[in-house]
């Protein structure tokens, strides 16, 4: 997380004068010349990078100059395994400092980079961690994104007394396009005659996601973090949907899952059938997280390792370096376009996908009439 | 992985957070905006249809009219021809009734004509014996100045009388 602004520096820079690279070189040589152990550190870690940015972490890095790190501190909230509640700063368990016994693990693959603290037999144990951490942040600024921007859509009505003569411009107007296109070509084909029922939360996703999408590429903070190339945040979308097939199916979609138009055999004496949907209830959101949280992350990964490549280069010499600056930079702004458009289609596929489900198991008995 | 295990503290205020969103867009966001969407919807609809309605109801009224037209031409030459029929069936029945009336007339002139001629033909007929007899008388008494005459006259009468007699008689 560190590297962050270095990253996007590099990047700016690279914009700004891709050429200017090589009179730094002269000073890497130096220090790379002074001993084989200084070269290995002065190597950067880009997987260790990558994973950092799209991992999650308890305070909200911005900016390292030097020595100094520039970070937000977020709230921990930890409950020990004495059952006791605590709440602290993110802050205090920075830089490897403990704070009443809880500390960040840094060793051992099993909970690494995790608040954890030791039990009474000096044991490492992890404890229920419902820490504000990055991503949390992260999930709430966008919430409060996607609220501001829809109710500020619902109040420009409200302030014109729902008069049915006001057409809305700008970005009202862009919203309400961007809206309707939703409701008119994913959800009402999707879901079928009952679609309104479902039209708020298909569209609370969709603004979600798309949001989300959309900050995370945005390199300076509140943007910038992970939110949905983190699983935790694709499955509690996928459980969403998953909620409104399952709870809200009728009586058609569950037979055919119990008991489909197949020959007996295939359902009696072993319900083979039937356990095949069965999982495809499970297979559903699975699929779901799995695309979102996928795409999303990959993208990111892209963006850094496309980014890293100006300093991997480093060690290669002045034209090297300087070409393959030139080279990043194109192909970071190439990746960013691309990610934009990814970024809607992503939140596209997840809505129309949670939409085809849903209206599946909202099917009118069909095959009955063509027999 | 930890890239691919949730994490429980994440998971939790994600589904707050959704929740908390889904909660206040669901009734107070995208219902208002997509009811103003679907109302202007209506309303265009509306008046598409409504302009369709008046295109309709204004190519009635023109049919309307058209028929009218028609109707009320075909009135006016049924009403003209009625009138010549009229006219002439009175014009026929002046003239019929005039010729009668004339006949009529003719006949009555000559039918006085005829009495007129009778009895002029009487009185013609009248005069021509008064003035025959007159003629006559005169005649017999210049020929019967004489009683020779007379007698030889007399004698005569009585011969053709007797001539006569027999003869009816038989």
């Amino acid at each position: 997380m560190r590297h962050t602004l270095l990253l996007w520096a590099a990047l700016a820079i690279g914009v700004l004068s891709g050429w200017s690279m090589p009179t730094v070189e002269p000073t890497d040589n130096v220090t790379t010349e002074e001993s084989p152990a200084e070269q290995e550190e002065a190597k950067l870690d880009v997987v260790g990078l990558i994973f950092e940015h799209i991992g999650d972490s308890y305070s909200w890095h911005i900016a390292t100059i030097g020595d100094h790190h520039i970070e937000i501190p977020l709230l921990c909230i930890v409950r020990s395994q004495e059952g006791q509640w605590y709440a602290f700063s993110s802050a205090k368990v920075a830089h490897g400092h403990s704070h009443k016994g809880f500390f960040i693990n840094h060793e051992g693959e099993q909970w690494k980079g995790k608040l954890v603290a030791r039990n009474t037999e000096g044991e490492l144990y992890r404890p229920l961690d419902l820490s504000i951490t990055k991503n949390a942040a992260g999930v709430m600024f966008n919430s409060l994104v996607v609220i501001i921007i829809i109710l500020g859509v619902a109040g420009w009505y409200r302030r014109r007394n729902y008069d049915i003569n006001a057409i809305p411009k700008g970005f009202v107007g862009a919203v309400e396009m961007l809206i309707t296109s939703i409701e008119d070509d994913v959800i009402r084909p999707s879901v079928g005659k009952d679609y309104k029922r479902y039209s708020p939360y298909l569209l609370t996703a969709f603004f979600f996601i798309f949001v989300s999408n959309l900050l995370g590429l945005v390199p300076i903070f509140p943007g910038g973090a992970n939110v949905t190339g983190n699983i935790a945040v694709t499955l509690v979308l996928a459980l969403s949907t998953m909620f409104a097939v399952n709870v809200f199916g009728n009586k058609e979609y569950w037979k055919e899952i119990l008991w489909p138009d197949v020959p007996v055999w295939m359902k009696v004496p072993i319900p083979l059938m039937p356990v095949i949907e069965l999982f495809g209830i499970i297979s559903k959101p699975f699929a779901l997280t799995i695309r979102l949280f996928a795409n999303i992350m990959a993208g990111h990964t892209v963006l850094i390792a496309l980014t890293c490549l100006v300093f991997i280069t480093v060690n290669m010499g002045a034209t090297m370096n300087g070409v393959m600056t030139v080279f990043s930079v194109l192909l970071s702004v190439f990746m960013l376009v691309l990610e934009v458009l990814v970024a809607y289609i992503q939140a596209y596929v997840f809505t129309m996908l949670s939409a085809v489900f849903i209206g599946l198991s909202r099917k009118e008995h069909h095959a009955a009439h063509k027999k | 992985m930890s890239l691919l295990t949730p994490e429980l503290g994440l998971l939790f205020w994600m589904l707050l957070s959704f929740l908390i969103v889904f909660g206040v867009l669901a009734k107070f966001g995208f219902p208002v905006i997509t009811g103003m969407v679907d109302k202007r919807r209506d309303r265009i609809e509306e008046g598409l249809l409504a302009a369709k309605e008046a295109t309709e109801r204004l190519q009635g009224v023109q049919q309307e009219a058209e028929k009218m037209l028609a109707e009320a031409q075909k009135k006016q030459s049924e009403i003209v021809a009625d009138a010549m029929a009229d006219s002439r069936r009175i014009i026929e029945g002046a003239r019929q009734k005039a010729e009668a009336e004339a006949t009529a007339r003719v006949e009555a002139a000559l039918s006085q004509i005829e009495i007129e001629k009778q009895k002029a033909l009487g009185e013609l007929r009248r005069e021509v014996a008064m003035l025959s007899l007159d003629v006559a008388e005169k005649v017999l008494r210049e020929k019967m100045k004489d009683s020779t005459a007379q007698a030889g006259y007399i004698e005569r009468l009585i011969a053709e009388a007797e001539d006569n007699s027999p003869k009816t008689n038989a």
